[in-house]
């Protein structure tokens, strides 16, 4: 797929239909690539990489790259193509300043996961027959493929593009959440006792460091002066004050996003602490789609999405109270 | 455990006067009267009202007086508009000195001496100007020239009739930016001003005003055969420690708060061009 | 050489903790480390070093300065620091051990920072020797020795047996304390064990990254670089490098309302943040360009020609496994020496 990749973007470029390609550059080790522009075939031929670990969501630096001169080639797994849609919605992206290439998904691989299982000086990551063989500087490791899948590629919604110029590969299906299980651990969480909860989330939240990577990288994220950065809000701050800023942060965040996040799940990805944040908005997700029906954020450009929409057979607010109490 | 340079002093404002339609000044004693702290021309405290904010202020008294400290200060953001909100008698916390000073006893020691400034610039030169004043025999000849928008901008106006132009050796040259009612003396920016006055190279120049002003009035003075090394300006930059520690005004290899905020200017074109 | 058996290595957390309180790095649900408080049940952990680095026993990510009451006009200041309690923590990594130096120099140089020199003051650092050095290690680029690192007492494993040496009176006094426990005896084994760590460090794939041509002189060269807009181009302008940076140490001063008065706090900042150099009437780093080659200017210029050529850096290597786009200092020093 890399090959295919690299040729279609050095078309492209070439025959003048875009200027730019974001995609992935390769790093130092085999894991650590980073998002990046690619200006030339030169550059290309260079560092562009797509593998395992070219995880990052790209959608979100086309806020800004959209509103540059000239069109930009953006490679959008079946994920990013929800929050890439969902920015268009928001008229946050310029939509015909962008050639969008639809490439297949993950499941991508989470260097994290192979790491925590005690296996250090990793030089090399290969899959054969679901089972990564692991090149490291103390010998060959091997662990199952599985075990070390990225968080949010575990509970995959959807295998399909909903927007695209043109497909590299084939298209896939939308994945029930039946099928996708991306609401168990939620549902784990809703059945707990009170307490027990708290006890979850305060033990996950106390953990954070407050880098804002997780808003920093949220694609539903764009405000250009966050409430939490400004001065004058009367609510910013850098760090939590006291315990219950600490647990303010990540939930008025959730709040701020419900309905507009299309469950990337980069938040969790990036989470230096792995706290898995992804929750609390999968929580907003399930109870959306419970209250309002099956919505699914970034799944399209024109539907009013049902927390800004009002319709005589809406759910009484009252609801959630009554749920409350249960 | 020593007190720590982080927690402030008691400072009890007992007068202020309003100098300007946006700058006020402040005088400052400790509540046991007297000055809550001594220190040279050029240095800092950090003022400020817990809840509201802190912030580095100059120190616009002269170290000679002994009774009390005094700030100017220009209404521009949070804290600043809540100190010009506040009557008499409020108690604010204050920390210091700090930073590095003007020269006064070494460099600027037996030198002709012009300061040039604009608008709320004159806060820390008033400071030095009357340092000097006080210790005139150390000094020669000095010249002033101010330049604000409008005569109602100029900061210390008053002090400056009643006691700087009256003094000997002493040329103070006012400007305002455009013509106004009542007002007969020098129309036109600092810059200009300062080029059309043609000062003595034998001076040593000290420049404080808006970064535009400087920028242009140093062009101006490196025309007229002055040279980086004879003009000393001061810097500011976001701080919160004031001691170069929590990192905010850091340039190159210089904290502000520290190190400066008094530079030469050939000090300057050493760092990055970041402030 | 003074050592006890791994396998009683609960006596000898149990004897520390009971003069002190110790904390060690131990293994959490997801694998990773972090630094816990000693009790029994907790093990050391395997891993090689801590999400978080070790500069939180000494400059923690909140604390409080003062307190203030308000009333009327006036203003009372209240110090709400409490003495210290005497700390010990065991298991810091070489890389961490020399961070303590770093921090040192911003923080205990004229005016001394009392917060800090307090808990320096009672802390009492064990470090542990490497071993299983990652990918991402790059300590020796700055001269750091990871089989010999530094601290009050130096700490080393061979597999069977810790073994200590005392750095400093503070160590000493901890050894001493624990003499009922500790044996005299032979580091054959530790030896081949070291032998066999530099062998590792010698092969690791960051080995060759070298400072030659980093320090003061490169100010404008380096300042004015055309690399920095490719560099900086992907960075969220989070936090993440800063804060699981040991070496890190700006801070920001808040002041919060409790209800009943004002409480004074400090909190890590971040020079990758919008906000950190905003005043009232402008901004000097407005792009994330200026953010991004500020922290690593600062680390491998400005801190050098401030510190007789130390760098503001321990090769750690967490922000490189951190950081959410995989931009790190390894990347910007080698884009930086391209020609």
């Amino acid at each position: 797929m890399q090959e295919a990749m690299i040729n279609k973007a050095k078309q492209l470029l070439a025959d003048g239909t875009v200027n730019r390609v974001i995609g992935w550059k390769r790093g130092e080790f085999v894991y650590d690539i980073t998002p990046a522009v690619f200006e030339t075939a030169e550059e290309i031929d260079a560092d562009f990489v797509c593998d395992d670990f070219t995880a990052a969501n790209v959608s979100k630096y086309l806020v800004k790259e959209s509103r540059k001169e000239g069109k930009i080639l953006a490679f959008l797994k079946p994920c990013d193509t929800y929050s890439f849609n969902q920015l268009v919605k928001e008229h946050r992206i310029v939509r015909e300043n962008v050639y969008v290439v639809g490439i297949p998904g993950g499941p991508k691989l989470d260097a994290e996961k192979i790491k925590a299982k005690g296996i250090t000086g990793i030089l090399g990551v290969k899959n054969e027959n679901g089972t990564l063989k692991i090149d490291t500087l103390y010998g060959e490791e091997t662990m199952p493929y599985y075990e070390a899948i990225l968080g949010k590629c575990e509970t995959c919604k959807s295998r399909k593009h909903v927007v695209y110029d043109e497909l590299l590969g084939e298209e896939g299906e939308v994945i029930s959440a039946e099928d996708s299980g991306r609401f168990d651990m939620v549902e784990k969480l809703e059945n707990m006792t009170a307490q027990e909860r708290y006890d979850f989330w305060r033990e996950q939240l106390s953990k954070c460091i407050r880098c804002n990577a997780c808003r920093n990288v949220c694609p539903a994220c764009t405000c250009e002066n966050c409430v939490f950065d400004n001065p004058a809000s009367g609510i910013s701050n850098k760090a939590a004050a006291d315990s219950f800023e600490e647990n303010m942060f990540h939930i008025i965040r959730a709040f701020h996003v419900a309905g507009r996040c299309t469950d990337c799940g980069e938040c969790s990805r990036v989470c230096p602490q792995n706290i898995p944040l992804h929750l609390l908005n999968r929580k907003f997700i399930k109870d959306i789609n419970a209250f309002y029906g099956e919505y699914q954020a970034g799944e399209d450009t024109t539907s009013r999405a049902p927390l800004n929409n009002y319709d005589k057979d809406d759910c009484e607010p009252s609801i959630v109270h009554e749920r409350g109490v249960e | 455990m020593n007190k720590d340079t982080l927690i402030p002093y008691i400072g009890v404002v007992t007068d202020i006067r309003q100098d300007t339609p946006d700058v006020k000044t402040f005088r400052v004693v400790s509540p046991e009267g007297g000055k809550v702290f001594e220190h040279m021309p050029g240095q800092c405290a950090m003022l400020s009202i817990p809840g509201v904010g802190e912030g580095m202020f100059s120190i616009t008294s002269s170290p000679t007086n002994k009774e009390y400290m005094e700030f100017s200060i220009k209404k521009c953001g949070c804290l600043t508009t809540w100190l010009h909100a506040m009557d008499v008698g409020q108690q604010i916390t204050i920390r210091g000195p700090y930073g590095n000073h003007f020269p006064v006893e070494t460099d600027l020691k037996g030198k002709d001496l012009l300061f040039i400034a604009g608008g709320i610039g004159l806060a820390p030169l008033r400071s030095v100007i009357n340092y000097v004043r006080d210790k005139r025999e150390n000094y020669g000849d000095i010249q002033i020239v101010y330049g604000s928008r409008s005569k109602d901008d100029l900061v210390d106006y008053q002090e400056i009739i009643d006691e700087w132009m009256k003094d000997d050796g002493i040329q103070v040259n006012l400007t305002i930016d455009n013509p106004q009612e009542g007002w007969d003396g020098h129309v036109g920016f600092v810059p200009n001003y300062v080029k059309e006055l043609n000062p003595s190279l034998s001076k040593t120049v000290l420049i404080c005003g808006p970064p535009i002003m400087i920028k242009f009035t140093l062009a101006g003075l490196k025309e007229l055969g002055f040279t980086e090394t004879q003009v000393y300006t001061t810097m500011e930059l976001r701080m919160k420690c004031a001691v170069g520690k929590c990192g905010r005004c850091n340039i190159g290899n210089k904290y502000v708060c520290k190190d400066g905020p008094v530079f030469r200017f050939d000090q300057l074109g050493e760092l990055p061009d970041e402030y | 050489m003074l050592r006890i058996s791994i396998d009683r290595a609960d006596e000898l957390f149990a004897a520390i903790a009971a003069q002190q309180t110790l904390y060690l790095p131990a293994d959490r649900e997801d694998g990773q480390a972090e630094y816990k408080k000693w009790e029994e049940g907790v093990k050391l952990s395997g891993r090689l070093n801590t999400v978080r680095s070790a500069k939180d026993f000494f400059f923690p990510q909140t604390e409080n300065l003062a307190e203030f009451k308000m009333e009327g006009k006036k203003i009372e200041v209240i110090d709400v620091r409490r003495e210290s309690e005497d700390f010990v923590i065991f298991g810091v990594r070489a890389c961490d051990a020399r961070s303590f130096g770093i921090l040192d120099k911003v923080y205990l140089v004229d005016p001394v920072d009392t917060f800090y020199q307090t808990r320096r003051e009672h802390g009492t650092v064990v470090t542990m020797a490497c071993t299983r050095p990652a990918e991402t290690c790059f300590c020796q680029t700055f001269g750091i020795d990871p089989t010999e690192p530094e601290g009050d007492v130096s700490c080393w494993s061979d597999g069977s047996f810790y073994y200590f040496k005392a750095n400093t009176d503070k160590g000493q006094k901890l050894l001493n304390s624990l003499s009922s426990l500790l044996e005299d005896g032979d580091t054959a084994t530790l030896d081949e064990t070291k032998a066999k760590t530099k062998e590792i460090l010698a092969k690791l794939p960051l080995a060759k990254l070298s400072t030659e041509n980093f320090g003061c002189d490169k100010l404008n060269e380096y300042f004015s670089s055309a690399k920095w807009a490719e560099l900086s181009e992907s960075c969220l302008g989070c936090g993440t490098c800063t804060f699981v940076c040991p070496t890190c140490q700006c801070y920001d001063i808040r002041d919060f309302d409790t209800g009943h008065g004002i409480k004074r706090f400090r909190c890590w900042d971040s020079c990758m943040y919008s906000d950190f150099t905003k005043m009232a009437h402008g901004n000097p780093r407005l792009t994330q360009l200026e953010r991004f080659r500020q922290r690593f200017m600062h680390k491998l210029v400005y801190f050098p020609a401030n510190n007789n050529g130390e760098f503001g850096c321990v090769g750690c290597g967490r922000c490189l496994s951190k950081c959410p786009i995989s931009m790190n200092i390894v990347k910007v020093m080698k884009a930086l020496e391209e020609k």
